[in-house]
């Protein structure tokens, strides 16, 4: 056994681990942050996203030992008390998700593309996103979420607040007219 | 998005009205924030870990089984082969007996004797901890006497085949004939046919699919005296309590079936798995809690599969272009064993082979074969893509023979707006509809004109990427099912829904509904519902699902068959109320019953302004019952079964512009246009997304997806490496629209959403790309069209060969031309071999 010392969502932990312990696991067994899941075994999938020190990683990956003396960030950590992240804001508003199992690595690895790209067009969201596998949405309502709340937080007009079917007309008008009928 | 409402009385969404409101759903929050409740989050006091021991041989005897290595191993409790619980696991119940001989060979949960396909579950370890229990996985040690394998099915039905399962005669599970001539609902199809000018014949393959639901299996126990509790990440909560105290013989009401939060399903949840019952035998035998999750490709390899047919379609029709008949011979894989509806997958497209056309002269059959692979069950549209495939892809090989414009083709020969309610030469009413309408919308969606133009410059430049469009004009039966027609199919139960509102003290609402939603937003379009229905705030109404103790009659979510018939009971439930709390409400005010006026959620009394009461005041009164009315129950709660007349059958047209790069095989979606009928529409964004969704899976099946076995009898596309779901880049962005033409006969006028996308998108994608590449001699290319295949059709001649090796229904080269009776010339040529 290990001794490591990660600092998750704001808390610091102090463990014994196995060595071969996978830092999802840590999180999901020995810290209870079960809001990151476990899709797969083959680091396809991407529904264990976190962020390590700032940055997105699947955190079946890395193992926990790997974590020591590291920040880790999970979709528990990213609302700023009952306030919650732009991104999971656009998450709701643009239905970017259904059965929401692999939502909370989209989210995490959508921040993370939005800290390196902050106005990524169609393309790029989908790139950006491609490690990270959704089997309800046909991902159009991701990539609109993504871009709406990029828009929000470079806090360019079209951001909630000015009304969504603005936002959407910056962004994708395919999507606007059936999301305006909600004020 | 627009809406075509031609039709008089359809309302349109007015403000005040929840229904056909974006609204968006009250199932995010937790879902975003990661406060979720999969069955794998779930840990109880005491809880033990279960991991599973499966066979990596495809056909074999188990000689012996030694278990003391793994029994010894740090941290196991105790291991468990098929003997262990061969008097008390019965068999993995088949609900759908599709013939009176149907043969089902037996289906164990643990392999007792024999595994007959890679992945069959023959030891289940126990131990403290999930990581102790897979450690000891390893040291359980089989000896399999392997037996010869079988895995194409035309070989599974050839002269002495090797059998799947040795105690039987043959590989062939069933032989279902649907006849519409011999039902009176169509001429005869051997006259039609033998009359006929033109008869245009095709093999086509449906491979072999796996759900792939982002959330793998999982299912925890807790006994409690001899009561048990199952967590589960199941679909069908209400089926597997009664399949599981069938099978297990724990009594039905000491069980019971929770669905909690569950990550997606598309029928692959539809199902009493193997593991939930030995999970189930385990907790009872130790009377301890357990709890069992599988890894990726554990539910790549063992949860069941789908589609994976051989379809021999034939369709006769004049020169002019009027089709005389149809005419369809399938094979149907059932796999190694048969699951919950394993043999009523493709029946239900006996039903659906016509398409939207006027067929004059019907005839359908299907053999079910059994081959040793995973067995095959529902997956999304279950039985209706392969249907529509086959009727979407012979009209445009119909339209080449015939040298029309496949679109014409399809408008000379479809339901007329007009013609509706319309009885199919298979015994279907078609209700509603306006496929002209939907068409023409589509075809302005995506462009079409200024499409056929670019494509003209491509071939005339001999542009190395080429342009295609497909079409598919598809309808689907929806809302399953109308419980006198399962019996007549002989489906182990009926297709009715439950619902009960529950009217608290404080005018808040429950509502219980026998769905049980994995995705679907349930809770958000059920709230509409009712807030529309009592003239409460959407904000007041909580939807309860998935607990067979919370929602104890229902029959679950598949089919798309919530809404249009779980809605209708929750539709009918609220009526009951509003019925009930009329007659408190007429106490309550002086007045007589039939004064009053019920608007808004306020009763109040026809001319006699300002004397009202709202429900929300009735249910506290209610509550009280101080003052009731004499010989009136103190309860204005109310239940709802409701059994659908009819199905409903959504419809649309779906468009595809493909370019596909002649030089490299690589193919790609330039547009993807739709415009779906689905009736009246509850949530738009719902409605929406459930379309994006089917879209991905059908455009998948098409371009990406394909389990592959070898000839051993492996899964080579046993991870998210192999099996290809598509990620975001390789999907395009859709344009979807919609018309509008209620359901007739359901009050809330909705059709089903769930599989059309599903459904439709397949053969529009495969017929753009045979578009694009006609002209260059390419006459099939067989799904998916990975740049392989695509490249070899091209230059090889064929339709591009299969990925797995010999043996395997995949492999193109040992199909026989004559084995149902059709000449296939392509299917003669090309691919690698």
């Amino acid at each position: 056994m290990t001794r490591i010392d990660v600092r998750v969502d704001g808390v610091s932990y102090q463990d014994e681990v196995e060595p071969r312990t996978l830092l999802v696991h840590h999180l999901r067994e020995q810290l209870g942050k079960v809001g990151t899941v476990v899709g797969c075994d083959t680091s396809n999938c991407g529904a264990c996203t976190v962020h390590l020190d700032g940055q997105a990683v699947k955190s079946c990956t890395v193992l926990a030992v790997q974590a020591d003396g590291c920040e880790v960030t999970t979709i528990e950590g990213i609302a700023d008390g009952a306030t919650l992240h732009p991104v999971q804001r656009a998450f709701h508003e643009m239905h970017g998700l259904q059965c929401g199992f692999c939502t909370p690595g989209m989210i995490m690895a959508s921040i993370d593309l939005l800290q390196e790209n902050p106005d990524p067009s169609d393309t790029e969201v989908r790139e950006g996103i491609e490690g990270n596998l959704c089997r309800c949405t046909g991902y159009q309502n991701i990539v609109r979420a993504v871009q709406h709340a990029a828009a929000e937080m470079r806090g360019d007009q079209g951001a909630p607040g000015d009304g969504p079917a603005e936002a959407e007309s910056a962004t994708d008008s395919a999507a606007a007219p059936h999301v305006a009928v909600q004020a | 998005m627009t809406a075509v409402e031609d039709r008089p009385g359809i309302e349109s969404p007015a403000p005040a009205r929840e229904v056909g409101q974006a609204r968006r759903r009250k199932e995010d929050a937790r879902l975003i924030t990661g406060r979720t409740t999969w069955t794998d989050n779930l840990v109880l006091p005491g809880m033990l870990h279960l991991a599973v021991v499966r066979s990596p041989v495809a056909h074999a005897k188990i000689s012996a089984i030694d278990v003391s290595a793994a029994q010894q191993a740090p941290g196991v409790i105790a291991v468990f082969t098929g003997r262990d619980f061969a008097d008390e696991q019965g068999s993995i119940p088949c609900a759908w007996p599709v013939t009176p001989d149907m043969v089902n060979p037996g289906h164990p949960s643990l392999a007792v004797d024999e595994v007959n396909h890679v992945g069959e579950a023959v030891a289940v370890i126990v131990a403290r901890s999930k990581a102790a229990a897979a450690d000891a996985v390893e040291l359980v040690d089989v000896d399999y006497d392997s037996l010869p394998v079988v895995l194409d099915m035309e070989e599974a039905l050839g002269d002495q085949p090797v059998l799947t399962h040795d105690h039987l005669q043959s590989n062939e599970s069933f032989h279902f004939v649907f006849d519409g001539g011999e039902n009176g609902v169509a001429d005869d199809t051997d006259r039609a046919f033998a009359d006929a000018e033109v008869v245009v014949s095709r093999r086509f393959v449906q491979q072999r699919l796996i759900p792939a639901f982002m959330e793998p299996r999982a299912v925890a126990v807790q006994p409690q005296g001899d009561n048990y509790t199952m967590w589960s990440s199941t679909q069908v909560p209400h089926i597997l309590r009664l399949m599981l105290a069938m099978v297990t013989g724990v009594p039905e009401h000491k069980l019971r079936v929770i669905a909690p939060d569950v990550g997606g399903g598309f029928g692959g949840k539809l199902q009493v798995t193997p593991e939930e019952v030995i999970a189930l035998l385990v907790a009872r035998r130790l009377g301890k809690p357990v709890k069992w999750a599988e890894s990726r490709s554990e539910s790549l390899m063992s949860a069941h599969h789908g589609r994976d047919q051989v379809q021999y379609i034939d369709i006769a029709a004049d020169r002019e272009g009027n089709v005389k008949g149809l005419r369809c011979r399938i094979l149907a894989d059932m796999g190694a064993y048969l699951r919950l509806v394993s043999p009523g997958v493709p029946i239900l497209g006996a039903f659906m082979f016509n398409g939207i056309y006027k067929f004059p002269a019907y005839r359908f059959e299907c053999r079910g074969v059994f081959t040793n692979k995973t067995p095959t069950d529902a997956y999304r549209g279950a039985g209706r893509p392969e249907a529509t495939f086959a009727v979407e892809r012979i009209m445009d090989e119909l339209a080449v023979e015939l040298d029309v414009d496949p679109l014409e083709l399809r408008r000379k020969n479809w339901i007329k707006a007009e013609e509706f309610p319309f009885t199919t030469c298979a015994g279907m009413t078609y209700d509603s509809g306006d496929y002209d309408a939907a068409t023409e919308q589509a075809l302005q969606l995506i462009g079409y004109d200024e499409l056929r133009a670019e494509q003209r410059r491509r071939r005339e430049s001999n542009d190395p990427v080429q342009l295609g469009i497909g079409f598919s004009t598809f309808t689907e039966m929806c809302g399953l099912a109308p419980s006198r027609v399962l019996g007549s199919l002989s489906y182990g139960a009926g297709g009715w829904e439950h619902a009960s509102i529950r009217m608290l003290p404080t005018g808040k609402v429950e509502v219980v509904t026998g769905s049980s939603a994995h995705g679907q937003g349930h809770e958000t379009a059920w709230s509409q519902l009712v807030a529309d229905r009592l003239g409460v705030p959407f904000e007041d109404v909580e939807v309860l699902h998935g607990d067979t103790s919370i929602a104890p009659r229902g029959l679950d979510t598949y089919g798309s068959r919530s809404l249009v018939v779980g809605g209708v009971a929750v539709v009918n439930a609220a009526d009951k109320v509003v019925a009930k709390a009329r007659t408190v409400a007429a106490h309550m005010l002086e007045a007589n019953e039939d004064d009053l006026e019920f608007a808004g959620g306020k009763f109040s009394v026809r001319g006699t302004p300002g004397s009202e009461v709202g429900i929300q005041e009735i249910a506290l009164a209610t509550f009280a019952a101080h003052d009731f009315p004499e010989g009136v129950e103190p309860s204005i709660d109310a239940d709802a079964t409701y059994d659908p007349e009819n199905f409903s059958f959504p419809h649309g047209t779906h468009i595809c512009a493909m370019e596909v790069d002649t030089e490299t095989g690589f193919v790609k979606i330039r547009k993807y246009a739709c415009v779906d009928d689905v009736g009246t529409i509850v949530n738009p964004l719902i409605v929406e997304g459930q379309v994006h969704g089917g879209l991905a899976q059908g455009i998948a099946q098409a371009l990406y997806e394909e389990a592959v076995y070898d000839a051993d009898g492996n899964l080579t596309t046993g991870t998210f490496v192999d099996y290809l779901v598509p990620s975001a880049a390789d999907l395009p962005h859709f344009d979807t629209g919609n018309t509008v033409h209620a359901a007739p006969g359901n009050p809330i006028g909705a059709k089903g959403v769930g599989e059309a996308g599903c459904i439709a998108s397949t053969p529009a994608v495969v017929n753009a790309a045979l578009d694009a590449v006609r002209h260059l001699g390419v006459r099939d290319i067989r799904m998916p069209l990975t740049p392989e295949r695509v490249w070899r059709a091209l230059h090889d001649g064929g339709d591009g060969g299969g990925r797995a090796t010999a043996g395997s229904n995949a492999y193109g080269g040992a199909q026989t031309e004559t084995t149902a009776g059709v000449s296939t010339p392509q299917s003669a040529l090309g691919g690698d071999r």
